[in-house]
């Protein structure tokens, strides 16, 4: 017999402890992380290294979109003519957009996919949504390697606001993160989420400002725009990186008040988002 | 002394099945109001009991006991409407093999994203990487994703991601009968390591064979009820009764026929006329089958008495006849039948009627046997008059814990003058 086993802490015996069922959170932060972190490199790695193009791939499809949105504002509908380094802000909103949807749409499915997971093991279920948009944050940050590569080449001169691109995401992952948590735990009861949140992603993309600025756009758009919590985000990266002279994230949120509205909202979506996922935790094992 | 490593007390889980499913959002905005009627199913209705550290304890019922409820409640996959379940130290549920492996990666990556998942710091899984390995004998497939493992080599990875996880408690359903005959061999071996050791196991499972083997204590679960908690043989003995046992009185096995009996079958006969000695004939017999007691059964414990009756009546003359009553196992195959000699007692003549006694000490194996009789002139297959071979049916249970084999021979046992290794 070759397998040693740990004398089953044998020495000093644990004192009795409740099994509350299964919870969102819970298990200690370590086990928490590292489970979060395990299983999304191996999602991340599986994406890239199953096939000898997967990162070309994974790259590619933004690119397309780039070079698409690009030729169509700036030759055939002039969109983008008025705008500071507009292809190196195009690509920039692109990928940013590119996290949120890929995030929120593969958390969908993401706890139903995991059915023989959530139904036979006993693991904090939040992991699951959120090692999504581990992964995805993981993704961006390779494409984000690609875009400082093009805002470089597009003579965009280099800032040390640029180091602030970090800080200028927290927003956007606790967003995510909300976001994720909602759809996820809605999916498990309602299937219909999955549909309508493929509309709903192409809809915030032309209602979110990647492809224009919101200086450029007229009311009443623009008060809509300033409720959308991803404009702040999209422009304050954009004012941090690629554009000094850009008005910035509370700005366009509709100045200082006003942007206590798309903050509320991001603070909202991600309470919600924990207080309804771990609602649904409890019972998810047995709606699946 | 003894310390509980689990304790269950008043546990209840009920689930409610809404009669009208909402499964849309779509619905739920068309239907905001529409007030949700749900049929409860009480799947456990009070269950309270108590391990202690270092049993292995069998949970044994049907399906639809609730006893995978009960594991899965028990390994924090459902929340119990009421009670309480306290465990000491760290609890592993397996129930079922391999889930959460990914074909997609290699037998590394696994073991320790599952080792993760039971508890283990990553760290700590990888150290234990090659003894899992070790075990499960895939020293030689390391780089191979897991989709390329024969579903053997699966199983063996994991079984040995379950025993390295080397939880205080481990919660297992029915993953006994894993792998080759040889690897099946070393997971016994581990078993019983792992219960000497004194590791808190709870088993859940259907095999009596196994709670008897393994277990110190067993549960009979019924119904979302403790049926009985205790000596494993005799939780046996009660599980068994029950599965066999009709609710109801036990129907009388006999009144089986009329058996269609076919006279002189050799004879060729002419296509148009249907030759008189071709006639079907019916014979009516009766078939009984009473325990000691003179209660009718169908179901006995091995080793015990049971009377079969045979009642019949001759509808034409035979010379030399001869009842067989039979037993045949699940492959047909004849264990044991009595030979009644009537030409004893003289050849048979038409219309008379016969009654015969057999009485078996069933010393068989557990399991469903068919009773059958035979009545025949000769020892050919062709000389059979009545063949009655499915007439009725006798469920043995129950057989002692000391034998193995389709018959239970009395058997004595003697141990003398172990010695044991240098091994702990």
């Amino acid at each position: 017999m070759s397998l040693e086993l740990e004398p089953a802490a044998s020495v000093a015996p644990a004192p009795l402890r409740e099994i509350r069922g299964p919870a969102a959170l819970g298990g200690g932060f370590r086990r928490f992380w590292s489970l979060t972190w395990m299983v999304a490199i191996t999602e991340f790695r599986l994406s890239y290294f199953g096939s000898v193009l997967g990162y070309l791939w994974t790259l590619m499809r933004p690119l397309m979109m780039f070079g698409v949105y690009y030729t169509v504002f700036t030759q055939i509908v002039p969109l983008g003519k008025d705008i500071p380094n507009y292809p190196a802000l195009l690509l920039m909103n692109i990928m940013l957009y590119q996290f949120f949807a890929e995030a929120t749409s593969n958390a969908v499915q993401s706890v139903v996919v995991r059915e023989n997971m959530v139904r036979k093991m006993q693991f904090p279920r939040m992991v699951i949504p959120l090692s999504v948009v581990v992964t995805a944050l993981m993704n961006l940050a390779v494409n984000l390697v690609a875009v400082f590569v093009f805002v470089l080449a597009n003579g965009v001169p280099i800032r040390w606001t640029w180091l602030l691109l970090p800080v200028a995401l927290i927003p956007l992952i606790v967003f995510t993160t909300g976001v994720a948590m909602v759809v996820s735990a809605a999916f498990v009861r309602y299937r219909d989420v999955l549909p309508i949140w493929g509309v709903f992603t192409q809809a915030l993309f032309y209602a979110s400002p990647v492809l224009y600025t919101v200086e450029n756009t007229k009311e009443p758009i623009t008060s809509v725009l300033q409720v959308n919590p991803l404009t702040g985000i999209m422009e304050g990266v954009r004012y941090l990186v690629v554009d000094a002279r850009a008005p910035g994230a509370i700005t366009s949120w509709g100045g200082f008040p006003q942007a206590l509205i798309p903050i509320g909202i991001i603070c909202f979506v991600f309470v919600f988002g924990l207080w309804y996922f771990n609602r649904q935790a409890a019972t998810a094992a047995e709606l699946l | 002394m003894t310390e509980s490593a689990l304790v269950v007390q008043d546990l209840e889980k009920t689930f409610r099945i809404p009669k009208q499913h909402v499964h849309t959002l779509k619905e739920r905005m068309l239907h905001p109001l529409r007030s949700t009627d749900y049929r409860e199913y009480p799947v456990l209705k009070g269950v309270s009991f108590e391990v202690q550290r270092g049993e292995f304890f069998g949970i044994v019922g049907r399906n639809g006991s609730g006893k995978s409820t009960l594991l899965k409640c028990m390994a924090g996959i459902y929340r119990p409407e009421r009670g309480r379940i306290s465990v000491a130290g760290r609890l592993a549920p397996f129930i079922e093999l391999g889930v959460g492996f990914n074909p997609d990666l290699t037998a590394m990556d696994n073991v320790v994203i599952n080792g993760v998942m039971m508890g283990l710091s990553p760290k700590e899984a990888r150290r234990r990487f090659d003894e899992v390995i070790e075990f499960a004998e895939l020293e030689d497939f390391l780089d191979m994703k897991l989709k390329n493992y024969s579903s053997g080599m699966q199983v063996r990875l994991a079984f040995s991601v379950m025993v390295q996880a080397s939880a205080d408690v481990l919660l297992i359903d029915e993953v006994l009968a894993v792998g080759d005959a040889a690897f099946a061999q070393k997971c016994l071996d581990v078993f019983y390591r792992l219960r000497d050791e004194g590791r808190t196991i709870i088993l859940v499972t259907h095999d009596m064979s196994a709670v008897e083997r393994f277990c110190h204590r067993a549960m009979f679960l019924h119904d979302g009820e403790i049926e009985l908690i205790g000596d494993p043989a005799a939780v046996g003995r009660a599980y068994l009764a029950a599965n066999f046992a009709t609710p109801e009185q036990p129907e009388p096995v006999g009144e089986l026929l009329p058996v269609e009996v076919e006279d002189e079958p050799d004879v060729e006969a002419e296509p148009e006329v249907e030759p008189p000695s071709r006639t079907t004939e019916r014979v009516l017999a009766e078939l009984s089958v009473e325990d000691a007691a003179g209660m009718p059964v169908r179901s006995l414990p091995s080793g015990e008495p049971v009377q079969v009756r045979v009642e019949l009546q001759a509808l034409q003359h035979i010379e030399h006849p001869v009842l067989v009553v039979q037993l045949r196992d699940a492959e047909h195959a004849v264990v044991t039948g009595a030979l009644v000699l009537l030409y004893e007692h003289g050849p048979l003549t038409p219309g008379q009627r016969v009654r015969a006694n057999v009485e078996w000490d069933v010393v068989l194996a557990d399991g469903h046997y068919d009773l059958g009789v035979l009545l025949t002139q000769g020892t050919a297959e062709a000389d059979v008059v009545i063949d009655a071979r499915n007439a009725g049916e006798l469920i043995v249970h129950s057989a002692t814990r000391e034998t193995v084999g389709a018959v239970t021979v009395p058997t004595r046992v003697a141990v003398s003058n172990i010695q044991t290794e240098g091994v702990r």
